[in-house]
């Protein structure tokens, strides 16, 4: 499904001392299928722009267009419920939404609500632990004597066996060790790519960015900063650091080796192991320079 | 959230309200509690309301959210007038409207009870309104000193209202979270049978008391971790202190409940 921000303006508490204007005339569209990074700055308005999606808020101004949903200033929303279902969003420290006695029931309980039949939870239940790469015999267990990196599963698999169209993840990662944040996001992309989802991702990391979106939004103070391709948006190096923002490692090294050996390389997206390759040929085997 | 009730919610500011020491204002509130009940004239009525208003002017909170935020009460003082418009009748029929008749005793006694209210729940809403949770606290617990030979447990009680009022915003924002993520996931809260919302209340609430008995347990640990060991010989790093424009404030207070005094009749 493809979504639509048409100059979205959002206030928190309007008309009171803590007026708080967290998103500012933003607009943006990412086509059906695509994998769309936003980053900025904590604060920024990311978590405020993603409640959007499934119409958690409705903006002060402006529209959002999810498919055929239109989410309006000033207009109730009707079918919220089938939003709903087509929009999975996985929110920061999603474990802390688990409530059942079995792991099986909290990741039931979403499918439940939207009326989908005994028969095909169970199976929605098996393929979702699969995915999150948890074992079946885990689905007895009581999801609060699992270890905090077996409870984010748990709630990501959640969220997942609603079989949504567009899935919106809120710094998925944070607080993971980090094999588990590359597993993790290893496993998104996967889904992204065999269910075709929509997917946008809120992160922090720029590597991830640069590793699994095909486009990157930078918000800051509410607004669109920038947006384009990620090694196009990450060549701004001055305009990203003047929002605090860094560039991905790779690039950052690759531009000091353009600095210091005169050397370029064209990054995209190859493994280290070949950029390493690509390097020592460009560089020559310089034994004299001991 | 479409928090718009003000009582209890903090503002924070630089006005010469907002800067007082925290005992004073509790103090004078105190007395302002009294003296609202001694006044029965005119003139008393007038110098109290003008020093409530005057008060709430100098919070620099703008006036608009402090009407707004006593919405509620607004209803009660409405309604404790009418009812005694309508139910008692003493004294002189004043007019009547349609046949109705309206009695001057009920008219003004209706009219100072619902004045006294609002003076009550203007006044001390200023308090919350201007002083923080941990300043309120501090000064409880300074003022309840005296009850500690009394084997009260004073510091124990002012740790308990420190660390309640601490976590009551924490907790909310961790209610809507969850309330959120569950909506997120088809519950809706809104419509439904009565039996539809209250089952859908518990996904929201087991996440909530896990939580919160979580935090206890993480904070009970940080404390002892860092040598707490009850209020026995412990120090305060906000100290209380008595300045200039509190002793001012006193005077002048003081000066009020006399006016207040001397134009009763
Ligand atoms: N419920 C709320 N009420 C008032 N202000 C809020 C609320 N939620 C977020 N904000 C404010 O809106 C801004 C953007 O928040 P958020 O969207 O969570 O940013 P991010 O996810 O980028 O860190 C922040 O300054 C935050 O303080
Ligand atoms: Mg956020």
């Amino acid at each position: 499904m493809e979504l639509t921000f048409n100059e979205v303006t959002y206030t928190y508490s309007p008309g009171t001392p803590f007026e708080f204007r967290a998103l500012e005339n933003l607009s943006l569209h990412v086509p059906s299928g695509s994998y769309t990074a936003i980053i900025g700055h904590t604060g920024s308005g990311k978590s405020t722009l993603i409640q959007h999606i499934n119409a958690l808020l409705q903006p002060t101004s402006g529209s959002v267009k999810v498919g055929d949903f239109v989410i309006e200033a000033g207009r109730k929303n009707k079918n919220l419920r089938s939003l709903r279902e087509k929009t999975g969003i996985v929110f920061q420290y999603p474990e802390h939404q688990l409530f059942e006695e079995t792991v099986e029931k909290d990741i039931a309980f979403g499918p439940k609500n939207f009326g989908v039949d005994e028969e095909e939870i169970r199976e929605r239940v098996n393929k979702a632990l699969e995915a999150v790469q948890l074992p079946e015999d885990m689905k007895e267990k009581s999801p609060f004597d699992l270890s905090g990196g077996q409870m984010r599963r748990v709630a990501i698999a959640g969220v997942l066996a609603m079989k949504p169209k567009v899935l919106v993840l809120d710094e998925p990662t944070a607080g993971l060790d980090p094999r588990g944040q590359k597993e993790m996001m290893d496993m998104f992309y996967s889904l992204h790519e065999s269910e075709e989802l929509t997917t946008v991702l809120v992160t922090h990391s720029m590597e991830d960015a640069l590793t699994y979106a095909d486009e990157v939004v930078i918000l800051n103070e509410g607004r669109k900063y920038m947006q384009g391709a990620p090694l196009d948006v990450f060549k701004r190096k001055e305009e990203l650091r003047q929002v605090q923002l860094d560039i991905p490692e790779v690039l950052e090294f690759l531009e000091k080796i353009e600095k210091e050996f005169g050397v370029s390389i064209e990054y995209n997206k190859q493994p280290l192991a070949e950029l390493a390759k690509e390097l020592t040929s460009r560089l020559g085997r310089r034994d004299d320079y001991e | 959230m479409n928090n718009s009730m003000i009582i209890g919610q903090y503002v924070p500011g630089t006005s010469l309200i907002h800067r007082l020491d925290p005992r004073t204002k509790i103090l004078v509130i105190f007395f302002f509690v009294i003296i609202v009940f001694f006044a029965n004239s005119v003139w008393s009525y007038s110098i109290l309301t003008a020093f409530a208003i005057g008060t709430a002017l100098a919070t620099r909170v703008p006036l608009s959210f402090i009407v707004k935020g006593l919405k509620p009460v607004w209803f009660l003082i409405v309604f404790t007038f009418l009812l005694h418009l309508f139910v008692s009748r003493q004294g002189d029929i004043l007019f009547s409207v349609l046949g109705f008749p309206f009695y001057e005793e009920s008219l003004i006694q209706g009219g100072t009870l619902s004045l006294r209210f609002f003076l009550l729940i203007l006044f001390t809403s200023l308090l919350t309104l201007t002083t923080s949770p941990i300043e309120i606290t501090d000064a409880i617990e300074y003022l309840l000193h005296p009850l500690k030979k009394l084997r009260f447990p004073v510091h124990e009680l002012a740790l308990m209202m420190s660390i309640s009022l601490r976590f009551i915003p924490t907790l909310m924002q961790e209610a809507e979270k969850i309330s959120k993520a569950q909506a997120s996931r088809g519950v809706d809260f809104r419509t439904g049978s009565l039996k539809d919302r209250v089952s859908a209340v518990i996904p929201l609430l087991i996440p909530l008391f896990v939580s919160a008995f979580k935090r206890a347990e993480e904070l009970a640990m940080a404390m002892e971790a860092r040598g707490y060991q009850g209020g026995e010989g412990r120090t305060k790093i906000r100290a209380l202190l008595f300045r200039k424009k509190d002793y001012i404030v006193f005077f002048l207070f003081c000066l009020i409940m006399a006016a207040t005094i001397g134009t009763r009749v």
